[in-house]
């Protein structure tokens, strides 16, 4: 009886496609209108969809708010694009070479799972509230994201391939722009959409806790002021803001890996 | 490779540092550098006291329970949606946007539903990294190899029996990356839900040192925060390699082909 629900065949119904994503983030708007008006929650903890939504749509025409997102997205950006150029190069630099990389191992594996929030009060106490607090944190924690998977990359080059572009003379730099990198930007992509989210927890994290403005500034004045409705606002905004973030690397990552097995397969089913 | 050289290898570079950090600080009157002595006396005489009970151990635990309790529920939950094809696709999108939100901006909610209580911490952890296991976990039901599948439904390997050999079996290594990823948030979690509000733990301590210009006692924090995060990441490996043996041992031979 239940085999038959299993198979592939009947999964195709209503449910199918977007649709379904779309009904399902209905209903939970729904459950949680419903749970709030009905009393089930205290609406001081939690204050209905509507009211929240209404709130959320408010901020759109708020310059401050515009103001706050483009602090923490030009935080983010910096931060990222600097630890992926340092991971890159560093990551090639090391990876090319087997002495570089068994006598680096100990020590990347030692700084790699330090929490960068511990880093806080070291940018506080040097940094204050400005931009670079935001940096520092931002780098440190997407840094080693990037940076493993250039060194899983670089790895994996084909040693046929590598010995080919040796006998027809290649050199470093060729072999690096036309063998190593490619084989390495898969890998390159994933650090990338990883760091990415892991910068984003960083740059607002930063804003909440050290202060300096942002989205994060805004969250910890809406908490402070008890205003409800804008905290919870503001939540659903970083959370989209989150999502068209983790759409948009992996839009770039289809993009920039076009050629490639992996994406090739996805669009010829 | 001998044992020499492999320590060699393992300590050369750390050395190396740890020389450098030496010498250049010598005779700096820098006011954020520690200097290595001083900082190795520091470490000792801070952690190595009352402190290491009153606020180590309670932040410790929390993350513990906050941790477990996240892997427990993403696993069965994780099952749950993954094997239900239609509710899968139902409430997927409300998961991944759950996923991307910056698990610190809850702390301010939690906050206001809990107060500045252990609960509020420790569901705080558990409301950060939940969503990495819970994902991954119905990302792996989801890929389960379809012969595999139709192989257990011939034999009429059902119920119990087929989530615990075919299923979890073969979805373990994508929960294994996701806890890998949920211990992470989870240390971060732990820290910020002690810096926001608290009177113990790691992170009250370390941003009570810092607003007091205790700079090498600081930094002593900052070492045990990063041993803390070492200690879990080699416990992580360990683990992961008896739970996925059977994964690697068959790659290896997928590869040696």
């Amino acid at each position: 009886m239940t085999a038959t629900a299993l198979t592939p065949a009947a999964r195709k119904g209503v449910f199918d496609g977007p649709l379904s994503g779309v009904l399902g983030i209905l209903g939970f708007l729904a459950t949680w209108e419903v749970v709030c008006r009905t009393g089930l929650i205290d609406d001081r903890y939690i204050p209905p969809a509507s009211t929240v939504l209404v709130t959320a749509i408010e901020y759109f025409g708020n310059p401050v708010f515009w103001a706050a997102l483009g602090r923490t997205l030009s935080g983010w950006a910096l931060g990222l694009l600097i630890a992926a150029g340092a991971a890159i190069t560093v990551g090639i630099l090391i990876g090319s070479s087997d002495f570089l990389r068994k006598a680096t191992h100990s020590t990347i594996e030692f700084l790699r799972p330090i929490p960068s929030v511990a880093l806080i009060p070291l940018a506080v106490l040097v940094f204050g509230t400005s931009l670079n607090s935001t940096l520092l944190l931002v780098i440190y924690a997407s840094f080693w994201q990037i940076l493993i998977q250039v060194l899983y990359g670089v790895g994996d080059v084909d040693p046929v391939a590598d010995d080919t572009a040796r006998s027809y003379r290649l050199g470093l730099v060729a072999r690096v722009r036309y063998l190593v990198w490619p084989t390495a930007l898969p890998y390159v992509m994933t650090g990338l959409r990883l760091g990415a989210a892991v910068a984003l927890i960083l740059a607002i994290t930063a804003e909440l806790v050290i202060g300096g403005g942002g989205l994060g500034e805004l969250i910890s004045l809406a908490k402070s002021g008890g205003a409800i409705d804008k905290l919870y606002a503001l939540i659903l905004i970083t959370g989209l803001v989150g999502v068209v973030v983790n759409l948009g690397m992996r839009a770039i990552e289809r993009k920039t890996l076009h050629w490639h097995i992996s994406v090739r397969g996805e669009t010829a089913v | 490779m001998s044992m020499v050289r492999k320590l060699g290898f393992a300590l050369g570079l750390p050395t190396l540092l740890i020389a450098i950090w030496w010498v250049t600080t010598l005779n700096s009157t820098s006011f954020f550098v520690p200097k290595p002595r001083p900082l190795v006396d520091t470490f000792i005489e801070t952690w190595f006291s009352e402190r290491f009970m009153t606020d180590v151990v309670p932040s410790v635990t929390r993350f513990a329970i906050g941790v477990a309790v996240a892997i427990v529920l993403g696993i069965g939950l994780g099952l749950c949606i993954g094997t239900i094809t239609w509710l899968r696709k139902l409430i997927e999108p409300v998961l991944e946007f759950f996923r991307a939100i910056p698990p610190p901006v809850l702390v301010p909610v939690l906050m206001l539903v809990f107060g500045v209580t252990d609960t509020m911490k420790i569901s705080v952890i558990i409301s950060g990294s939940i969503w990495p296991v819970l994902l991954n976990t119905v990302e792996g039901v989801r890929s389960v190899d379809s012969v595999l599948s139709d192989t257990c439904r011939t034999y009429r390997i059902g119920g119990a029996s087929r989530f615990r050999y075919l299923v979890l079996r073969s979805a373990s290594p994508q929960i294994m990356a996701g806890i890998r990823q949920a211990l992470s948030i989870g240390l971060i979690l732990m820290v910020i839900s002690e810096m926001f509000a608290s009177s113990s733990g790691l992170g009250f301590t370390i941003v009570q040192f810092q607003r007091g210009f205790a700079v090498d006692e600081m930094w002593s924090g900052i070492v045990v925060l990063g041993l803390i995060g070492i200690i879990l990441s080699i416990l992580f490996q360990f683990t992961e390699r008896r739970v996925l043996r059977w994964y690697y041992a068959q790659r290896e031979v997928q590869r040696g082909r």
